[in-house]
């Protein structure tokens, strides 16, 4: 019995450098660092001190807004540094890892006898909290809440990021586990959405399936959630991302925290993409090179190409991504580049671009914006890439000048970043809307709560 | 070293500078900038302002072009007078229409028109960005061109600096530059002539250049525009066919409804122009004119009346004389004063539209009505915008109360 959702405004990316579907080993890391600004809005207390010896799943730090939410190591060994930035503000905690990875054992969880309170406390002890995220707000979700729903999306529609159907694929025990216990937590449904039969996400129990077609943003969860129940002012729904799901299945099964996955190292300037088998936190080094880099001058993102954080080479793998992409930097001037003939990019538009003319096509994008931030002009294009019953340029006017009155109205309880990806893409005015949105709903979390 | 890094090493040195708005301005129009994301999306489609912008003059270059030669073409003829050669099909008139006569005295009248425009109007935007520190933003691309295309062929130039400064000054960089305006800045400028000077932007003998001049003399020629002529209910010596092709006396650019109709379909299909609000303005133009053809039809008003002529005219034809295709296809349409929500945009072109066909019938001392309908709407588009996103805030209001109930 599953439940259709289909969008048609949207735009689906094709980019050169899809992951082939083969999984290599990442080096073994010997460093790994977690990251509070991972966790958008957490300000951490520090747990692990410097030289603490932590077992994979020992706290590292908890949030200030809630010491039970703790956030665990995702290996054993030492933790050798605690980066600071401006303010004492603290930007990673690196832990040395050990040759052989210890892990701390919580014991299995009997899901099917266990109530809502006890399967919370099991997965705040164990760290797997903060993959619940909530929105409004797109946080950490409150574990005082009740959510009126919980979704989940078993299909990545973003260009180039890891295809689930793949990477999850022989995880139907952990899913099933960790959907289950979540089940609990709700007063509704957790509902689960995916575009294939073949998903490992099409036999589940306890669950609302819904089948997704339509271009991007369809794997968004808020296109889900607003199509199958919208959420209301005062309403919370919590999400957590297929990947993270498997983490808190194992969890419950094996009694162990083992953030390991398989993520798409994809990207035109990844020599071959594929598919690698890594642990969150590790160095991003442990496999970039084994997939090998075209050029020096390249961006490396924790993420997807729409909502992924930039990443130095030393740097580490987000504790949320799942799919890790590498593009080329486009900071190079180009003559004309603004009124001659384009065919190697994108365009919504047919101003004498044809991208129009080749939707199959793969395009080797790079970073340059092509073109100059300017106020907001054009109308009507936004819409046409936007699937929410939302005035898209009112509501990002409406952060802009923090009008919380205006926010609240035109939906902002409803959207999270990603969902201004498209709109952004697209963005003659080359604004930046996932910024103008996060800052915005931070501003609302501060003053409405 | 190439042209590249060395302007490359120019930028770096105007960084920060307050001359940096108009360097940049020159340079990102030689090179696309370097500029590369920082936050969100890492990659951006290929579009800019400068390409949007770019489009709409494109856009406009066949009504410029056929501008010129008109300007030249209703000279000549009527000079020549009865002698003129009579209008037969499209086709066989463009022998005597694309002649080297008619470009020579077209290009001297329309080219300095097209100068002025755009150096008074840009030397105002680079000051502006400048003094404010912002980039010069390209709005004025197309205000510039669009302002030769919507004045009378004898405009003394002066006059239209004079004009151009108010425009841009008034009419956009008080309200903070490019997207913020509420009215649209070309046709403040021609709002600002045609009450300042109204004796050069209306009347029966500005349309054609010498006219004027000749006025009193016994080389006499007239001026006037089919519109001139139909409000002051006089024989109508041009043919529908005629005004649609554009082989008629008007404001130097505007006089073709076929070019303003391959204009439309360049904007349209490069997804520019809203479709919404071309398709809406000439639904509520005919709506307008097959009310007062029904009037007509009723016997309500009688040929006596100086609307008669006006009202009687068919509804269709209201589309083809005058200025109405044009301002609706390159004024309505501008995205930053007219509605800015789907469904504002079909009220919005629709009012247009209706309104631009009333004020042409009822003021005859000024027979056109699209400049003032625009700007009219220009005024009442955030209300429309208003009360369609109210729609939306409803929706969500209901959602919830149906929850709690």
């Amino acid at each position: 019995m599953s439940a259709d959702i289909r969008i048609s405004r949207g735009l689906d990316i094709n980019l050169k450098g899809q992951a082939k579907k083969e999984v290599s080993q990442a080096v073994r890391s010997n460093t790994y660092a977690i990251c509070p600004d991972d966790f958008h809005g957490v300000i951490p207390k520090v747990l692990a001190k410097l030289g603490t010896e932590v077992e994979a799943g020992s706290p590292l730090f908890y949030s200030k807004s809630n010491e039970s939410i703790k956030f665990c190591s995702p290996v054993s060994g030492e933790v050798v540094d605690i980066v600071r930035g401006a303010k004492r503000k603290i930007l990673a905690f690196k832990i040395l890892a050990d040759k052989e990875i210890r892990y701390k054992d919580f014991g299995s969880l009997n899901v099917g006898t266990s109530n809502s309170e006890q399967i919370k406390a099991y997965l705040l002890e164990a760290g797997c909290w903060p993959f619940i995220k909530q929105r409004p707000y797109d946080i950490v979700a409150n574990p005082e809440q009740t959510p009126k729903s919980i979704f989940i999306s078993g299909y990545n529609s973003a260009p180039l990021s890891s295809d689930l159907d793949y990477v999850l694929g022989g995880k139907q025990a952990e899913l099933q586990a960790a959907v289950t216990a979540l089940s609990k937590l709700t007063s509704g449904k957790v509902h689960v959405s995916f575009n294939s039969s073949s998903s490992p996400f099409a036999g589940l129990d306890h669950v609302q399936k819904h089948s997704l077609s339509g271009p991007h943003p369809i794997g968004n969860v808020s296109t889900q959630i607003s199509q199958v129940d919208p959420i209301n002012k005062g309403e919370i729904v919590w999400t957590v991302s297929a990947q993270d799901l498997v983490v808190i299945g194992n969890l419950i099964l094996t009694g162990k925290y083992q953030p390991t996955r398989k993520i798409a190292v994809a990207g035109s300037s990844v020599k071959s993409p594929k598919y690698y088998e890594v642990t969150l936190g590790a160095e991003v080094s442990t496999f970039v090179y084994d997939a090998g880099l075209n050029s020096d001058n390249v961006r490396l993102i924790n993420g997807n190409v729409l909502t992924g954080t930039t990443v130095a080479a030393d740097g580490y793998l987000s504790a949320t991504a799942d799919t890790f992409t590498a593009i080329p930097e486009g900071d190079d001037y180009e003559f004309f580049g603004w009124n001659k003939p384009v065919f190697n990019k994108i365009s919504y538009s047919r101003a004498l671009t044809f991208s129009w003319l080749f939707p199959k096509k793969e395009y080797d994008l790079d970073t340059n914006t092509n073109g100059e931030h300017r106020a907001f002009v054009v109308t009507g294009n936004y819409e046409e890439v936007f699937p929410l019953d939302i005035y898209p340029m009112q509501l990002l006017k409406a952060f802009v000048y923090q009008d919380l009155d205006e926010m609240e109205k035109l939906g902002a309880y409803e959207i999270a970043p990603e969902d201004f990806a498209l709109t952004e893409f697209v963005c003659v005015s080359k604004q930046n809307h996932q910024d103008i949105v996060r800052k915005g709903l931070d501003l609302m979390h501060k003053e409405i709560g | 070293m190439s042209l590249k890094n060395k302007l490359h090493d120019l930028k770096e040195h105007y960084k920060g500078k307050k001359m940096a708005p108009a360097f940049n301005a020159i340079h990102t129009f030689l090179y696309a900038p370097n500029e590369v994301t920082h936050k969100g999306s890492h990659i951006r489609g290929v579009d800019d302002l400068k390409r949007t912008m770019n489009m709409v003059i494109l856009a406009m270059v066949p009504c410029l072009i056929w501008g010129i030669f008109n300007a030249g073409f209703q000279h000549y003829t009527a000079v020549q007078g009865a002698a003129a050669p009579a209008f037969t099909s499209f086709v066989d008139h463009l022998q005597y229409f694309f002649t080297w006569d008619n470009f020579i005295l077209g290009a001297t009248k329309v080219v300095p028109i097209l100068v002025v425009s755009y150096l008074v109007g840009l030397v105002v935007e680079f000051i502006f960005a400048v003094i404010k520190g912002h980039e010069v933003e390209e709005g004025y691309l197309v205000t510039g061109m669009l302002v030769p295309l919507i004045v009378p062929v004898d405009i003394p130039l002066w006059m239209l600096a004079v004009a151009v400064v108010f425009g841009v000054v008034i009419g956009k960089e008080v309200f903070g530059g490019t997207g913020m305006n509420i009215l649209n800045p070309a046709l403040t400028i021609r709002a600002f002539l045609f009450f300042a000077y109204p004796t050069w932007m209306s009347g029966d003998k500005v349309w054609v250049h010498d006219a004027v001049a000749r006025t009193g003399t016994a080389d006499a020629i007239s001026g006037e525009t089919v519109l001139g002529m139909l409000a002051q209910k006089k024989e109508l010596s041009y043919s529908i066919a005629e005004a649609f092709f554009g082989y008629i006396p008007g404001s130097i650019g505007e006089t073709s409804t076929l070019l303003c109709i391959l204009g439309a379909a360049i904007l349209i299909f490069t997804k520019i122009a809203s479709w919404r609000i071309i398709l809406s303005g000439v639904l509520g133009a005919l709506a307008m004119g097959t009310i007062f053809n029904g009037v007509i039809d009723q016997g309500w008003i009688t040929e006596g009346s100086k609307f008669y002529a006006l009202m009687s005219l068919p509804a269709w034809q209201h589309l083809v004389i005058g200025g109405f295709a044009f301002g609706i296809t390159f004024m309505a349409t501008d995205p930053v004063s007219g509605a800015q929500t789907n469904k504002g945009k079909y009220w919005y072109g629709f009012l247009i539209g209706f309104f631009a066909i009333m004020i042409r019938v009822f003021n005859p001392a000024y027979p056109e009505g699209i400049m003032l309908a625009i700007l009219l709407m220009n005024v009442f588009a955030p209300t429309i915008d208003h009360y369609v996103v109210q729609g939306n805030v409803k929706r969500r209001l209901k959602r919830l109360k149906v929850k709690t109930a």
